[in-house]
């Protein structure tokens, strides 16, 4: 082990009444951490190594092992906590631009727990969804102004192409290359059985998937990897992404050491080749240039599919939606700042972009007070936790929110935050064929499957108490939220009135 | 062959886009993303074209009889491009190879600032035409380049090459394979290409296909 100045973060605690020194913990973690030592004839651990992934807990068939975080600390200080001490020894030592994974962690205000949802009492009844039929279907994409009739009076189908939901859950852009090809395909299955859709993320789609087009969205990032006539028209709607929660106004980059075989194949880039995407699209410097790139995605699929624009929340989301909402797109997905990353520089992930709460509330105030809301629609992102969060996403202005941390976490993912490493243990963010096969798609899709539908019936019963029976009727229905501990200006942009108003 | 002349493409944008055979022949300033997504064919143009031409294209044939605008060839994965003029900022950005795809750009005369920007793959040739005295690129030429080839006929090399690319001259061994370039591009343009061939050409290549690695520490 390299002398090093941090302390290890955790510690494997072994019980020695119960090891039976089997060596799964051995097998199973993808980080070294633990070893058979011959001599003593029993396991031993590097701690060092340790990410807690859970991985060798779970395993163990004896409940032998336990991860308990440190309690060797620092001398405290407020200003200097421990975090931000080993990340001065990690840069001192190396160089390097901190890189991260998942979400961002610090303790921001999360406004979704800050929001309250109303039900009916006595005046208005509620709806016992077990009995009563409950619309969960929406309808994404541009809706007509005016309806046009011909000469016998018949309506004329002018409707823009929609992208239908089951549910107003989607999987968000994860690529195949960040995650494996075994979690793509339970995203692809989970998604079809849905009748909702997952998103390629920008690493292309591979040939096996395209059988799923209906319930796929194909990315179009500024790397364009993968990007071709044929994917193009593969999906059921397509996605430019501008931009990405975890790091606005960063471009992505899968190391070389990621494109291996199939990734390769499906980015359609050499093995071992850096797949850098650039921060901006450089054909886009204005919403006139966006346009362009939103039309000849339409030009090149006979205007068959809605296009999407992904944007991350930042300061001026506002205005920019607006802009999006003129520019020919049909949906815009606007991606809070605590959405996840397959890898981001840490000062970007922590100190980048907005809450999603806000920034969804003022774009669906704004479109609205411009008369352009029925142009798009929305998908709110950026660390959806449970069918309360798509709830209060929904009664703030979505249409539908895209989930993507919470569905790894169906798939195994313990929230590690070490996916950048290509090591993940659960089989989700590597490419390791020992580590891949140990995610059953199979099984995979069943638990995705199990969380949208615990989801929605949730969602049900919390419509079903408001009295309200179809969940588009609940979109942007602020008077159903009421704010905790909220200041003036937090109500204010939320739109939304303080318990007891 | 499927040809088709239209008298009133002056400004319009998307020709071609996603075409995958026949030939379109253009008289008039078409408009941007002129050949979009091109998966074959050919397309003609005998004037200038605008930005993005063969913006993400993966086959076929774009010939401009003129100067394009900025980001020519922007992701192209496959098929050619020839300009008899100039072009823009960002020509071939982001160009990349697969396998048997790799894209061409041929450039008569000279390019704007950051050709080859992030240039990932396929092959990228300036001729400089009537630009000898000078390098026939502007700044910041193969900024984050990491795979493929620029080839530069010039004596003047850009003085602010980045760190990572390596620039040659030319031998015989990439001189053949300059040649059938210059040939194509003198068989359309009606150029010398004895004249053309026997210069000085410089060949730029990244020496390294993954240029961030050095950057991150795990955190
Ligand atoms: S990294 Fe995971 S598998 Fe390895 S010891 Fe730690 S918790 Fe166990
Ligand atoms: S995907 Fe894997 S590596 Fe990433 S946080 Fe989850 S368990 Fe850890």
């Amino acid at each position: 082990m390299a002398l090093s100045e941090l302390y290890p973060p955790y510690e494997v605690v072994r019980n020695p009444d119960r090891c039976i020194a089997c060596r799964v913990c051995e097998r199973q973690c993808a980080n070294e951490v633990h070893r058979y030592d011959e001599d003593l004839k029993k396991m031993t651990a590097d701690e060092s190594k340790c990410v807690n992934c859970h991985r060798c807990v779970a395993l163990c068939p004896t409940r032998a092992l336990k991860i308990v975080k440190t309690d060797h600390c620092f001398r405290e200080n407020e200003n200097w906590p421990k975090e931000t001490i080993e990340e001065i020894y990690r840069q001192a030592g190396s160089g390097g631009v901190l890189l991260s994974s998942m979400g961002n962690p610090k303790p921001y205000p999360i406004y979704w727990d800050r929001l309250l949802i109303n039900a009916s009492q006595v005046t208005n009844p509620s709806i016992d969804p077990l009995r009563e039929p409950m619309e969960t279907r929406v309808f994404l994409g541009k809706k007509p102004e005016e309806i046009h009739r011909d000469e016998a009076g018949k309506l004329l189908p002018n409707l823009p192409p929609q992208l239908e939901l089951s549910t107003p859950i989607l999987f968000s852009a994860m690529s195949y290359g960040s995650i494996s090809y075994n979690a793509h395909k339970s995203l692809a299955q989970a998604a079809r059985e849905l009748g909702t859709c997952y998103n390629t993320g920008e690493g292309g789609l591979h040939q096996d998937f395209y059988p799923y087009g209906e319930n796929t969205i194909v990315q179009v990032a500024s790397g364009r990897f993968g990007v071709h006539k044929e994917y193009l028209s593969a999906g059921a709607a397509i996605e430019v992404k501008m931009g990405q929660g975890a790091k606005p106004g960063i471009g992505g980059h899968l190391p070389g050491a990621k494109i291996v075989g199939d990734v390769s194949r499906t980015r359609m880039i050499p093995e071992g080749s850096d797949a850098i995407s650039p921060a901006p699209h450089h054909d886009i410097y204005s919403i006139e240039d966006l346009r362009q790139l939103v039309l000849s995605l339409k030009e090149v699929t006979h205007f068959e599919k809605p296009v999407i624009v992904k944007i991350a929340a930042v300061h001026n989301v506002a205005a920019i939606a607006s802009g999006i909402a003129r520019s020919g797109a049909d949906i815009i997905a606007i991606d809070g700042f605590r959405g996840g990353t397959g890898a981001a520089p840490t000062r970007i992930r922590d100190n980048v972009g907005i809450p999603i709460e806000l920034a969804l509330a003022a774009v669906d105030q704004r479109l609205r007070d411009e008369g352009i809301r029925g142009n798009v629609s929305l998908i709110a992102g950026g660390s959806i936790r449970s069918s309360a969060d798509v709830m209060k996403a929904i009664l703030l202005g979505a249409d539908a929110v895209y989930i993507a941390t919470a569905a790894l976490m169906a798939l195994g993912c313990h929230l590690c935050r070490s996916c950048h490493s290509g090591k993940c243990s659960w089989g989700i963010a590597t490419q390791r064929p020992e580590l891949t096969q140990r995610l059953d798609p199979e099984i995979g899709a069943q638990r995705l499957v199990n969380l949208v539908t615990a989801w929605t019936h949730e969602l049900k019963e919390m419509m079903g108490g408001m009295g309200i029976n179809s969940i588009e009727a609940l979109r942007g229905n602020r008077l159903m939220l009421r704010g905790v501990g909220l200041n003036e200006k937090e109500l204010q942009i939320l739109g939304v009135a303080h318990a007891g108003e | 062959m499927n040809k088709r002349k239209n008298a009133s493409l002056l400004g319009k944008r998307y020709l071609g886009c996603g075409n995958e055979k026949g030939t379109i022949e253009v008289h008039e300033t078409p408009g941007n993303a002129l050949g979009a997504y091109l998966d074959g064919g050919r397309i003609r143009v005998f004037c200038n074209a605008q930005d993005a031409t063969g913006d993400t294209m993966n086959a076929g044939e774009i010939l401009i009889h003129g100067s394009v605008g900025d980001a020519a060839g922007y992701a192209m994965r496959g098929g050619a491009i020839y300009v008899q003029g100039d072009t823009g900022y960002r020509c071939g950005i982001h160009m990349k190879e697969y396998q048997d795809k790799k894209p061409v750009i041929v450039v008569g005369g000279c390019c704007g600032s950051f050709l080859g920007e992030y240039q990932a793959g396929g092959v990228i040739l300036v001729l400089g035409i009537g630009a000898e005295d000078r390098p026939p690129v502007g700044n910041f030429c193969a900024a984050g380049m990491h795979g493929g080839i620029i080839y530069l006929r010039t004596e003047h090399l850009p003085a602010d090459l980045p760190g990572q690319i390596t620039a040659k001259r030319a031998g015989r061994e990439e001189l053949t394979k300059i040649a059938p370039l210059v040939r194509r591009f003198c068989r359309e343009f009606g150029e010398e290409e004895e004249a053309l061939l026997s210069s000085c050409y410089y060949a730029l290549t990244p020496n390294t296909r993954n240029p961030y690695r050095q950057l991150y520490v795990n955190n």
